[in-house]
């Protein structure tokens, strides 16, 4: 009798495999509707002159023609979004990496440390934060009277000037760099102690076993993040849009409000998802470049 | 030598504590800013790096509130949490759901059918948001919250649901099936034995989802369109953009009450927060 239940019990899963589907369901559906045919008829529609006043005729490959021949916009955008995101992610990767070394020392109050090292990652995307980068930037904001404080009479303008707004807004991301230092700190953490040991014993300073040991321990966590944060970075729209409205002379006009501008304010929705199209051909190139690279530098320990 | 150790060693930690001050100074110093600026008269923000409010401004918080007029921020506010809890709601019911039954069951196209999933965690949003607009207006669902409830409720989340299949994989399978042999179905040990056992997990995906919703622009933006619908992230923008000088100290005030119900959140949960993503953690 027990052998029995034992047995139907081991199968339980087993006998009921179909029921997964039924589990699944929902994100199926949610999948085909909201996801992959969004995504299909984007492409389709790149290849029309969809606005949002009439109806969609094919025109073949002429709005890319167009973008990468008449649309000056793109141009610019593409080469400010390029410069934004490497930028951006090595400094918000490098950063966050630094903290994490700090706080995986066990000190008496890291986990308060870690809470306040988090804020800014949970307020940053919002309209408040951008309204109070907008401030602090200004040419007599926070930032430049703290810098006369210093003795530094600074009269730039961070926001108006060309040369430093795009660096002011990536600051605005770098800033939220929590959530990568939370992965750096879980990775730090799981690297087996004897190996710092060993090299201790073998005389290897604290600067060598950190490039010997911890950043090839980490190496996954660095691809993963360098993953996300780009995909994330070639997106950006909030900041640009509310604290630069893309200026001055464009030099903050990232490709997420090139494609906001097109389909949302002009209705060229066709140009838009060829805009689109474009953009995720290019975070899928830089994903399969990262990919490729990955066995040459990414290291997997072998337990994995 | 070990007496020198030790003074390098407490040298060490010294130097930590103090970096990791300096730079949470800096990290921090902006938000204490915005909020005790929300106290001082215009003047008194500009031009000067003193903290405090000299003359301080105390109805910036009352005359904030009022918005432009028509419409206060208790709209804004009220419509924030009626955009934001149902979406939260039913982004965790559905997550839960999906990654049972990726977690648990081996039915025919498993194997694609998650790396599908997991793939479109790198589907950028960009791509899909067009068509997407267009899909909600024929269904008539611009200028209300359903572009925010239905991709919740179908799970477009992939997110939340490979964070609950990890967590789900690390639950021994010998409970569901001692709860088998009580006579459980598969849908009972769901809502009976899993569920409880993953509240660290809920709760973290639940503080995620709430602020990432709360403080979200774009889609608030190009889906709401009247102001008698506006969340809070569209409700500041506009008095930002029609406030004239002479109430900066105003829209202080309501850019702290914006993120207050977030600042709440993550106090009274942080624990889970940070374990959430040092788990499974993707977004940033």
């Amino acid at each position: 009798m027990l052998g029995r239940r034992r047995k139907n019990s081991f199968n339980m899963y087993k006998r009921k495999q179909w029921m997964g589907l039924v589990y699944i369901m929902p994100w199926l559906i949610g999948f085909l509707v909201f996801q992959l045919s969004p995504l299909i008829s984007s492409l389709w529609y790149s290849f029309t002159d969809y606005s949002a006043l009439g109806e969609a005729e094919f025109i073949g490959l002429e709005n890319y023609r167009n973008l990468f021949t008449i649309d000056p916009n793109f141009r610019k955008s593409l080469s400010v979004t390029l410069k934004y995101v490497f930028m951006t992610v090595p400094a918000k990767l490098i950063f966050a990496l630094f903290i994490a070394m700090l706080l995986s020392m066990k000190l008496r109050a890291v986990n308060f440390f870690r809470t306040v090292y988090y804020i800014p990652s949970i307020l940053g995307a919002s309209v408040a934060i951008a309204t109070l980068w907008r401030f602090l930037f200004m040419r007599d904001g926070l930032i430049n009277d703290i810098l006369e404080a210093f003795g530094l009479n600074s009269t730039i303008d961070w926001i108006g000037d060309p040369r430093f707004a795009l660096a002011t807004i990536s600051l605005l991301a770098v800033w939220q760099f929590g959530s990568s230092m939370v992965l750096f700190l879980a990775g730090i953490k799981q690297i087996p102690q004897d190996l710092y040991e060993a090299a201790c014993i073998d005389g290897a300073s604290k600067v060598k076993q950190f490039f010997i040991i911890t950043i090839p321990m980490l190496t996954p966590i660095v691809f993963f993040n360098l993953i996300m944060q780009m995909i994330t970075a070639f997106q950006d729209f909030t900041a640009p849009f509310l604290i630069t409205s893309g200026g001055p002379a464009n030099e903050t006009y990232l490709y997420g409000m090139l494609l906001y501008d097109n389909a949302f304010r002009f209705y060229k929705m066709g140009y838009a998802c060829a805009l689109s199209w474009v953009l995720f051909v290019i975070i899928i190139a830089f994903t399969l470049l990262l990919f490729r690279t990955s066995a040459k530098w990414v290291f997997y320990s072998e337990e994995d | 030598m070990n007496k020198i150790g030790k003074a390098k060693k407490i040298a060490n930690v010294a130097l930590r504590y103090i970096i990791l001050i300096l730079v949470g100074i800096l990290m921090v110093y902006p938000l204490i800013w915005l909020f005790f600026s929300s106290f001082k008269p215009n003047e008194e923000i500009f031009g000067n790096i003193r903290l405090l409010p000299v003359n301080a401004v105390w109805n910036s918080y009352v005359e904030g509130w009022k918005g432009t007029g028509q419409f206060t921020f208790a709209t804004f506010m009220i419509n924030s949490f009626k955009m934001v809890v149902p979406t939260v709601a039913l982004t965790i019911l559905s997550s839960v759901v999906v990654a049972y039954g990726f977690a648990r069951f081996r039915f025919p196209g498993h194997k694609i059918l998650f790396a599908l999933m997991i793939s479109t965690l790198m589907l950028p949003n960009a791509v899909v948001v067009i068509p997407r607009y267009m899909l909600y207006n024929k269904l008539g669902w611009l200028d209300s919250y359903m572009p925010f409830y239905m991709p919740a409720l179908f799970a477009c989340y992939p997110f939340f649901i490979f964070m609950f299949i990890q967590f789900f994989r690390g639950l021994p399978k010998d409970l569901d099936e001692a709860a088998c042999i009580d006579g459980c179905n598969t849908f009972e040990i769901l809502v009976k034995i899993i569920l409880p056992l993953s509240k660290p997990s809920i709760i973290s995906a639940t503080i995620f989802q709430f602020v990432w919703t709360w403080n979200d622009f774009f889609n608030s933006l190009i889906y709401i369109s009247s102001v008698s619908k506006y969340p809070l992230a569209l409700g500041l923008r506009m008095s930002l953009d029609t406030a004239d000088a002479a109430m900066w100290n105003e829209i202080f005030a309501m850019a702290i009450v914006s993120v207050m119900p977030c600042v709440i959140l993550f106090f009274l949960a942080q624990k889970y927060f940070v374990e959430g993503i040092a788990t499974s953690g993707i977004k940033g």
